[in-house]
């Protein structure tokens, strides 16, 4: 244990996903021996991405103003929407160059061990953005592994009977993986090789 | 294939050891606690990344060090590779696959295959039936290395699926739910998924074990007879916890994939209230069993002590059999034998003549001489027929000397 702030520090760097306790105090005595501009413009990034940093009000991604990037962008197709469970996920699709439609970030997959129903997902705007009819297809594309394929099955089972096209990316993809693990060219193929599915 | 190197680091008894290893027997003498066993305990690590012996790798590491290190060279065909293990205390495991570092350990499995017997399988008749469905499922990975991800998945949605039960069941079983309609609890509406994704796993896994059994079951009775001293027929049957469920009745052709995963729809369906009631999964291949019966009876509970030995050495051996022979069905395109490419998986016995009369040793090396190759340890060299001519390596205080035969 170290004094005071020193000890906060490393407390705090150790609650980040990744970072184990000996991590923390590589990167707190890093800190200690930095110069304090670099100091700063690291505590400046951390309260502009808390600050400016929101939510998209349509898709759930990332964005700086009430819409995100992808949903500004009026080259985009309003008519096909890719379902993704995180923000990085749309991050890993948008560097195919692959995709031209939109995105809907869930928030997560299905996962009862977490406690997280649908109920705990962005499922139902999902639909409300389903209501005027724009929307001809529906691209599942949750991670490959046990939960993802469960919420891939549940929206599909939801989205079915409503006639819309729903595809599935094709397999091939790391098994048990993240989405974000594959490669553009894994991706992009298993976009081109995507297939309707019936829950 | 062949093991043609083994080094150990830091292994068990080893503090260093660098062993050439040749195709065909190769048996490690020595008195007892002499590190015979350490020895094929190495090699079977380097195929399963897993210790027949223990189930936490700690016990490997020699005492006082901090990690072990197994190098082994495994020839198949005309081609070598070489892998490392560095098996770490309280860190992650590294390996590395011909001198590069794989991005996850597991990787390697499958390059180098084995078939182990020890005294510790006496489990696989004694014991509870996961040991008999680890017996099957460890026998499908080398079958077809593809299974072990599905056979993961599975896991994983047994653990979801249940979960949830456990969280719908969990009003109702401390009795504030009321009503039957278990299916309107929100936290039910997944719960068909999660059937569906059990069926179509657990239908899988069913169907392969199930042709896996009618190709062992041959080998068994033909080992049995060899390894016995020859009363009764060894016989083995998959019994699913399906037909209890369905009531179904006994027939000789298998089902396919999609009726099982059929039926196990079915199953769990019928089954719902009582799975919500208890929180736990109760049909699929997580609660089937592997029926093994000498003479007509029971084997486990009514099998004599060498009876039982020799029953989970016949498994072992009709396993490597079948991998190295392969079964007829050539309209079931499950699996395949290896052998043409010479994937014959590296056999290894541990302490077994020792159990067997004269005449049963003879008809076990019978056996097993033809094979590609044969590790054998035996604490007396008398133990080991003289018919199985090849290398014999003296195992003593921590030195293992290669003695000319
Ligand atoms: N992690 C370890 N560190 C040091 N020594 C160990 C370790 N694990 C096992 N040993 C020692 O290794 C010896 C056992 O070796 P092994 O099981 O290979 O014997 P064996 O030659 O097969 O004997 P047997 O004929 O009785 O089967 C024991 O003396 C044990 O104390
Ligand atoms: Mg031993
Ligand atoms: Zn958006």
């Amino acid at each position: 244990m170290y004094e005071g702030a020193v000890q906060d520090l490393i407390d705090e760097l150790g609650r980040l996903p990744g970072v184990g306790p000996k991590s923390a105090q590589r990167i707190a005595f890093h800190l200690l021996a930095a110069d304090a501009d670099d100091v700063r413009r690291l505590v400046d990034a951390l309260t502009q991405v808390k600050a400016r940093v929101k939510f998209c009000e349509v898709c759930g991604n990332v964005a700086e103003e009430e819409r995100c990037r992808v949903c500004r962008d009026p080259r985009r197709s309003p008519t096909v929407i890719c379902v993704v469970e995180e923000p990085k996920d749309v991050v890993a699709i948008e560097r195919t160059r692959e995709f031209r439609g939109t995105y809907h970030v869930l928030g997560g997959a299905i996962n009862p061990i977490d406690n997280v129903g649908p109920d705990d997902l962005r499922i139902s705007q999902l639909m409300s953005r389903l209501a005027d009819g724009q929307v001809t297809e529906i691209i599942l594309a949750t991670d490959p592994n046990v939960e993802g394929e469960a919420t891939a099955t549940y929206l599909a089972r939801l989205l079915g009977p409503m006639g819309l096209r729903v595809t599935r990316l094709a397999s091939g993809l790391p098994v048990g993986g993240d989405l974000e693990y594959a490669d553009e060219v894994t991706l992009g193929r298993a976009f081109e090789g995507r297939r309707v599915v019936h829950g | 294939m062949h093991v043609s190197h083994l080094s150990l680091q830091d292994f068990r008894s080893y503090t260093q050891v660098d062993l050439e290893l040749e195709p065909g027997v190769n048996a490690f003498v020595g008195p007892n606690g002499q590190g015979k066993t350490n020895l094929v305990e190495a090699i079977g690590y380097v195929a399963t990344l897993g210790s027949h012996r223990v189930a936490n790798d700690a016990a490997l590491v020699r005492a006082g060090a901090q990690r072990a290190v197994v190098r082994t060279r495994v020839v198949r065909g005309d081609r070598a590779s070489t892998i490392d293990l560095e098996i770490n205390v309280g860190r992650a495991n590294r390996a590395r696959l011909n001198r590069s570092p794989v991005p996850r350990v597991r990787d390697v499995v499958g390059i180098l295959r084995t078939v182990l017997f020890a005294p510790e399988d006496l489990v696989l008749v004694k014991g509870d039936p996961d040991a008999r469905r680890r017996f099957l499922d460890d026998l499908m990975i080398l079958v077809s290395p593809r299974l072990a991800s599905v056979l993961a998945d599975y896991e994983r949605v047994l653990r979801q699926r249940s979960a949830l039960l456990k969280s719908a069941g969990g009003p109702r079983r401390r009795g504030r739910s009321t009503g039957d309609d278990a299916a309107g609890s929100p936290d039910l509406r997944t719960l068909d998924v999660w059937d569906a994704k059990l069926a179509v796993l657990g239908a899988e896994i069913i169907a392969v074990r199930q042709r896996l059994v009618v190709g062992l079951a041959p080998f068994v009775d033909d080992a049995y007879d060899r390894v016995s001293a020859g009363q009764g027929r060894a016989e083995i049957a998959y019994r699913s916890s399906l037909a209890s469920a369905l009531d179904l009745p006994e027939t000789d052709f298998l089902p396919t994939v999609a009726e099982i995963e059929a039926q196990l729809l079915e199953a769990v369906s019928r089954l719902r209230p009582k799975e919500i009631e208890r929180g736990v999964c109760l049909v699929g291949p997580h609660r089937d069993d592997l029926v093994l019966t000498l003479g007509g009876l029971p084997a486990k509970g009514y099998a004599s002590h060498g009876e039982s030995w020799s029953f989970a050495l016949a498994l072992r051996l009709a396993s490597y059999s079948l991998l190295t022979e392969g079964v007829g069905d050539s309209d079931d395109d499950f699996w395949v034998a290896d052998s043409r490419e010479d994937g014959e998986p590296v056999l290894v016995l541990d302490d077994v003549f020792a159990e067997l009369d004269v005449r049963r040793r003879q008809r076990l090396a019978d056996l097993v001489a033809p094979a590609r190759q044969v590790l054998i340890t035996a604490a007396v060299p008398g133990d080991v027929p003289e018919s199985l001519v090849g290398v014999r390596f003296d195992v003593h205080g921590g030195e293992v000397t290669r003695v000319a035969r």
